[in-house]
């Protein structure tokens, strides 16, 4: 067993309002730069939708994660000979228009424009060229466009749901859409740094946090098209690679990261998980079916005393250890199963979680009037009878976030659906029935435990949903400098500024 | 001092120097600069013809020409046969024109595309001027002076070899006409720009990428530091862990 921790954060869609303050915190942090007027470390997308970059699942053209070939994983992008004759030029490299063209707008115009009969207008301006440009696209373009023809309908998680029932998704009465925060999911089994030929994307043992070398990076831009979340972006100005970084300073001085400290919603939650990186290949190669559950496997029960000694043997300190069973995602991810991974097909073994979202309430329209199929006392009951008629079809869901396994995604709305009925009846009518006890049992939970998802769920306080052990960067400084001279030399800034080829 | 000996010794050996102490210390020093410069995100389609034409062609012609530095014996065995020499020469002008229709492509591209230009640098023209003029004169040079590979190893193997031991002899050179003379002289002046433009990506080809193992794991902390014991106590000699070395654990998939 070789124990390692990981910072995993936890996104609780049900509670995820699109209000993308995340993706501004983010942007005002890190990226607010030349050459990275593009990149959204952080964005939230409209799902059914085509994402950011636009269809950045369509892993046939971007070639991204990896894949089994004859039982070995490999990466879908290049073999290592493949990989370099592929130097200069990489077919599967997205391009700016995947994107979009920044953009700003000529506000002076609007001060110096001559004296006339029409007000003034402020002309878009592309932020690479400086020339007035033709806005196609930006930031969020499909943003609430559940039920488009443009966006929703090239959504590529729709194979596998019903022809009809897609159809029906495309009518205005039945649009339905939920928000997908998405940032670096700092992978297990990160594609990114397996693709880079120069070795200069690394994952940090201590925290899990995967960073790009800037002075290592080449140019190369082979893990622009081998991440499969399309999460690693290429800086146009200066010539490198860059990343989420998930707010690491932040982190290393015990705050949460930028995206989840500004939530709104609250949706965040962020905690160690243990893990065996012994099991990371095994887990990353496992039968399509047979991934989420390999997965979870690799991530370790910290209370177990054999996971405590061989943690200590690796070098995790004890608040380390005691953050780990103290951590929300531990309890979403592994004790309660009610987290999944982003597309675990990719193989990379996302180590970021998603809390599947509900259903609205099943409703129909006659004669105008919106009306809900069924009497209210018996609505929740029969979506939790059968989840089928959920308006998010299973399926859908299922392709996001358990590789078309519907049998992983049916048993956490359950279990979700249990809490809230359960919660219902106890506000409602002030008492458990046996209805409810019978119905909580079906979804495979106890009334402890649902008790315990509702408290991390709705009345979390700061310190429960974020966990963040202390990193003892000052140790870290002792290895190799005097703490005083450290002392004397860190802060922020650039000793050189990052110029193009300076 | 006469043109000669200022053009084919002087500069040669400043070009040399230039080549291998900048990019010693532009690479140690300021490793950020170092960088193939990409601009494939802001376009896409004209770099592909441009970019695989002119690496491909170059990086085969350069190779070709290593080969008559390194093996001018086999090269003369080679063009023994008159069909394998016009094979070789036919070969080496396609090549050349393939590369140089890449350069072409990619200097239009430069100038032509908005977004492209707004990345490029005085030194990134510079650099395709002077890949383009190499081109053109070997390409004069192959046609006017035939076979280039028939006199290339009485020529310019010994000339090479000569500055490279140190016992230089500009003679070698002195009378070849204009156009192979311009060539030579185009050569030393590219290796003179290499360090200081992004022609030296050159040498950070990544050919560790065949071996090196798929995961790149960094432990910022290798060792706990041993307990601190109390003042006045022995002082027990503190036995280190072996460390494995970074490439050892995890096998050929994981570096730690």
């Amino acid at each position: 067993m070789n124990v390692r921790a990981h910072m995993s954060m936890l996104f609780h869609l049900d509670k995820c309002i699109g209000c993308h303050t995340c993706s501004v915190a983010c942007k005002n942090l890190w990226t607010d730069r030349k050459g990275t007027e593009y990149m959204w470390w952080n964005n939230v997308e409209t799902r059914p939708g085509a994402g950011y970059p636009t269809g950045w699942e369509e892993q046939e053209r971007f070639q991204g994660g990896w894949e089994l070939k004859n039982g070995e994983l490999e990466l879908r992008l290049h073999s290592r000979a493949r990989g370099l004759s592929r130097l200069f030029f990489n077919p599967a490299l997205p391009t700016l228009d995947d994107y979009y063209e920044p953009y700003t707008f000529r506000y002076q115009d609007l001060f110096s424009a001559p004296e006339g009969n029409d007000q003034p207008t402020a002309v878009p301006v592309s932020m690479v060229t400086g020339e007035p440009i033709q806005i196609e696209a930006g930031p969020s373009w499909d943003d609430d466009l559940g039920g488009s023809n443009l966006y929703a309908k090239n959504d590529p998680n729709w194979e596998g749901v019903d022809p009809d029932i897609q159809a029906q998704m495309h009518e205005i009465e039945r649009v339905v859409f939920n928000y997908l925060p998405r940032i670096c999911n700092h992978c297990l089994n990160p594609s990114c740094v397996a693709a880079c030929p120069s070795g200069a994307i690394y994952k940090r043992a201590e925290d899990g946090v995967v960073l790009v070398n800037e002075n290592k990076c080449k140019a190369w831009r082979m893990c622009v098209a081998a991440c499969p979340y399309k999460k690693v972006y290429y800086n146009w100005a200066s010539g490198k690679s860059e990343k989420c970084i998930l707010c690491f300073p932040r982190l290393e001085t015990g705050q949460a990261p930028a995206c989840a400290h500004s939530c709104v919603g609250r949706i965040r939650y962020m905690g160690v998980l243990l893990y065996d990186a012994d099991k990371i290949y095994a887990a990353a190669s496992a039968q399509e079916s047979e991934l989420v559950e390999a997965q979870r496997e690799a991530i370790l029960d910290p209370f177990d005393p054999a996971v405590i000694a061989a943690a200590k043997e690796n070098g995790l300190d004890d608040d380390w250890i005691k953050a780990a069973q103290n951590s929300p995602a531990y309890k979403f991810v592994k004790l309660w199963k009610l987290a999944l991974p982003l597309h675990p097909e990719y193989r990379t073994m996302a180590m970021m979680f998603y809390i599947p979202p509900l259903s609205p309430v099943v409703s129909t329209v006659e004669r105008g009037l919106i009306k809900l199929d069924l009497p209210p006392e018996r609505m929740d009951f029969e979506l939790f009878e059968n989840l089928g008629k959920a308006r998010l079809p299973v399926e859908y869901l299922a392709n996001l976030f358990a590789a078309g396994n519907v049998a992983l995604i049916e048993p956490i709305l359950k279990k979700m659906l249990a809490v809230r009925i359960l919660k219902r009846r106890q506000s409602v009518y002030g008492e458990v029935d046996a209805q409810t006890l019978a119905l909580l049992e079906a979804a495979g939970t106890s009334l402890e435990e649902a008790e315990a998802i509702y408290e991390l769920t709705t009345l979390p306080t700061l310190e429960e949903r974020f966990v963040i052990p202390p990193y003892h960067r000052e140790a870290a400084a002792e290895l190799y400098n005097d703490p005083l001279a450290h002392k004397g030399e860190v802060g922020l800034g650039y000793i050189q500024p990052p110029r193009r080829g300076e | 001092m006469n043109w000669n000996t200022l053009l084919f010794l002087v500069f040669p050996y400043v070009a040399l120097a230039l080549a291998v102490v900048v990019s010693v210390i532009r690479m140690r020093g300021r490793p950020f600069s170092v960088s193939a410069q990409s601009s494939q995100l802001l376009e896409s389609r004209k770099l592909y013809f441009g970019s695989t034409a002119m690496h491909w062609g170059l990086v085969l012609i350069l190779g070709g020409h290593l080969l008559a530095v390194l093996l001018p014996k086999g090269l003369l065995l080679w063009n023994a046969v008159p069909l394998r020499l016009y094979l070789l020469e036919i070969t080496g002008l396609a090549l050349a024109l393939w590369a140089g229709v890449g350069v072409w492509i990619l200097l239009a591209r430069r100038l032509g595309d908005a977004r492209v230009r707004v990345v490029s640098t005085p030194m990134d023209y510079v650099v395709l001027l002077l890949l383009l003029v190499s081109i053109v004169t070997g390409v004069i040079t192959a046609g006017a002076y035939r076979f280039g590979s028939y006199w290339f190893p009485a020529v310019f193997t010994p000339y090479l070899w000569s500055l490279l031991t140190l016992q230089p002899r500009p003679e070698l050179v002195a009378d070849l006409p204009f156009w192979i003379q311009f060539h030579v002289f185009n050569f030393w002046l590219l290796l003179a720009v290499f360090p200081f433009s992004r022609l030296i990506h050159v040498v950070t080809v990544p050919l560790g990428y065949l071996w090196r193992p798929w995961q790149v794991v960094i432990w910022l902390r290798r060792q706990r530091r041993p307990r601190a014991t109390p003042p006045g106590a022995p002082q027990p000699t503190p036995t280190p862990k072996p460390q494995p070395a970074l490439q050892d654990k995890g096998g050929s998939y994981g570096s730690d």
